[in-house]
């Protein structure tokens, strides 16, 4: 009996079952619906009603002035988001992983995630009730007698910038914080041992060292405020210019869907082209990124 | 020869709990010095007070002769090699050994001729581009010791290097540390729980016990004169005999074994007596030698380490001796029965 039988393969069918809702959720919702705006995209209506091909709709956005001054401003007030985020956050996570003990760090996270609880639209009511003309900051200062008129706060770049920042930070804290834990102390005590200051051991090795979890914090944050609209619409009130709120605009104030469409993609493009330029800048490869 | 290192009545204490409790020491210059000890006896915390990690509680560290008290680790003439290396992985094998240097500005052309050197002296030409995270075990070793050495610092601390390597690799990087270490003369502090670790390189050897240290001596006099009870019983084999009294010269254990030892001082509570200490058929022209009769329980088979569990005919103490392995004693089966003697030198009372 010399016979070598060779097990077959069996069909797995549990693990198609199981991919499914992701193929699903991938091809119906992301990529048909994308497929569409893009064909969408290209076309307008010519004097008869009929729709044809043109690159009107892309044209009309580097035409006028204001289309393209919003969408420059929005990625650079997103790129300033971000790296706010990423000052005010990268201490937070350095302090919850390496100086206070784990059960207490526990605790603190836990803390950190309550405004996610509530949604974002809470959220931003609840800035508006702090930064008002009649709120709670400007009310607190007029008593104690700092100020006699109140600071226009609401409806500022300011105030959309803090509730951009509040809703967004989180997002960057978690990635910091997964790769500051697998930091060996040890690499700190070394450095400093070869006669690193603080500065030094800061700027050499715990920031290249975290530089996935800071890029990958980064990508996410950087999407979600590229892509807001509740923050800046609400907060910024009608002089805050967010690219979001001209694609809003389009699609259900002139009911333009065409260029809708068009304003949708060249986001899209915006996001993507920065992104890949940050990861290009900072030596880091997608793949490394989303692991951590 | 000068003392590099002194340390004077250093104790440490993290709360109620005393790790480090009045240690005095010198070392001196150009030596291999190691502390050894099982682990949690706090060597590990007395390596980190030396190199300013920790702050003693108690007492002073001198380095060539100047106090250390308040000056941070970056400050200090002393280098370390972590237990698992600390090497920076994001960095290549030439920045991780050219980082120290870099602290200290120097320009460029020494950097690049002090890093070469150093690495061609541990073994490491075209590795410099290599990612530390693609090297062997060994070589990581090698590029740990490198990074430190470069900084030519007064004292070397090594906080138990080779633990993580195998059994054969680690027998190798022992002889070339020892070499790498006389080559370039610069003192080694090494910390290890392995004895033999600490037998084979070092000048000196402290035997650390519960914060304290048993006895500073070279390897020979640890391992043929130990000075307490916990020395001989850690340094090397044992057997070790419970002692009930002494009448006179004739010490008298627990299970019913006498045995003689010219010039009994004190009432010793315990006896030590090395398995290889035992001469198997003694010739009766040894002088100063007790001879007494055994009987083969078992004969435990380990190569060069091979050795005989037996029972001292007249008592129920057992007694393990070594076996050598020269053909001499291959008839031995269980049961036999022999005459043993030991030289009185070789037996230790404490």
């Amino acid at each position: 009996m010399e016979q070598i039988i060779k097990p077959k393969k069996p069909f797995n069918v549990t693990l198609y079952l199981l991919i499914i809702p992701v193929l699903l959720w991938l091809v119906v919702l992301i990529v048909l619906p994308h497929l569409d705006l893009l064909v969408s995209s290209f076309k307008i209506e010519d004097d008869s009603g009929a729709m044809v091909f043109s690159f009107d709709n892309y044209i009309a956005f580097f035409k006028e002035q204001i289309y393209w001054l919003t969408f420059v401003k929005t990625a650079a007030y997103a790129i300033g988001v971000t790296i706010l985020a990423f000052v005010i956050t990268f201490p937070i996570a350095f302090y919850l992983t390496k100086v206070i003990s784990k059960k207490n760090a526990a605790f603190f996270i836990l803390l950190l995630l309550i405004p996610l609880w509530v949604g974002e639209l809470v959220t931003v009511y609840g800035w508006m009730v702090l930064l008002g003309d009649h709120g709670i900051i400007n009310h607190f200062l007029m008593t104690i007698g700092i100020i006699d008129e109140p600071i226009n706060m609401l409806y500022t770049n300011f105030s959309m910038i803090l509730g951009l920042l509040y809703m967004s930070m989180l997002f960057m804290v978690v990635p910091v914080m997964s790769t500051l834990e697998s930091l060996d102390d040890s690499l700190i005590e070394a450095a400093s041992d070869l006669g690193a200051s603080k500065w030094t051991i800061f700027r050499t090795i715990i920031i290249p060292y975290s530089m996935p979890g800071i890029v990958s914090g980064a990508i996410i944050v950087f999407m979600l405020v590229i892509g807001d609209y509740l923050a800046p619409n609400i907060l910024g009130g009608k002089s805050s210019l967010w690219f979001t709120e001209q694609i809003y605009n389009k699609f259900l104030t002139t009911f333009n869907w065409n260029e809708g469409a068009a304003f949708g993609f060249l986001l899209l493009m915006l996001s993507s082209g920065i992104i890949w330029l940050a990861l290009k800048l900072s030596g880091q490869k997608l793949d490394k990124v989303g692991g951590s | 020869m000068s003392n590099i290192l002194e340390i004077k009545n250093l104790t440490k204490r993290f709360g109620d709990f005393t790790a480090v409790e009045n240690v005095n020491f010198t070392v001196r210059d150009g030596g291999f010095f190691s502390i050894l000890g099982s682990s949690g006896c706090g060597k590990s915390t007395l390596l980190r007070i030396i190199a300013g990690f920790e702050e003693e509680t108690e007492g002073e560290v001198f380095i060539r002769g100047e106090s250390m008290k308040g000056i941070p680790p970056e400050k200090r003439p002393v280098n370390i090699v972590f237990q698992h290396l600390a090497l920076f992985p994001m960095m290549n094998v030439r920045e991780n050994v050219a980082f120290g240097l870099k602290r200290l500005k120097l320009d460029k052309t020494e950097i690049d001729s002090r890093v070469n050197e150093m690495l061609s002296r541990v073994g490491l030409e075209g590795y410099e581009k290599k990612d530390v995270t693609a090297l062997s075990g060994g070589q990581r070793q090698r590029v740990a010791i490198a990074r430190s050495l470069v900084m030519k610092p007064s004292i070397l601390l090594l906080d138990e290097p080779l633990g993580a390597l195998d059994r054969k690799l680690r027998e190798h990087m022992k002889v070339e540390l020892k070499q790498l270490q006389r080559e370039i003369g610069t003192t080694f502090i090494y910390i290890t729980h392995d004895q033999s670790e600490a037998l084979v390189m070092s000048d000196d050897i402290a035997v650390m016990h519960e914060g304290k240290f048993e006895q500073i001596d070279t390897p020979r006099n640890l391992y043929k004169e130990p000075k307490t009870a916990f020395v001989a019983g850690f340094v090397g084999d044992s057997n070790r005999f419970e002692l009930e009294r002494n009448e006179g010269d004739t010490l008298f254990t627990k299970n019913g074994w006498k045995i003689n030892k010219k010039g009994l001082k004190d009432k010793p509570d315990v006896l030590y007596i090395r398995p290889e200490a035992l001469i198997i058929n003694p010739s009766s022209d040894l002088t100063d030698v007790e001879t007494f009769e055994i009987t083969i329980k078992t004969i435990l088979f380990d190569g060069s380490n091979t050795k005989l569990a037996t029972i001292v005919t007249g008592s129920t103490e057992e007694l393990l001796i070594s076996l050598p392995q020269n053909a001499e004693f291959d008839g031995l089966e269980e049961g036999h029965t022999l005459q043993v003697g030991i030289h009185c030198d070789d037996l230790k009372c404490y």
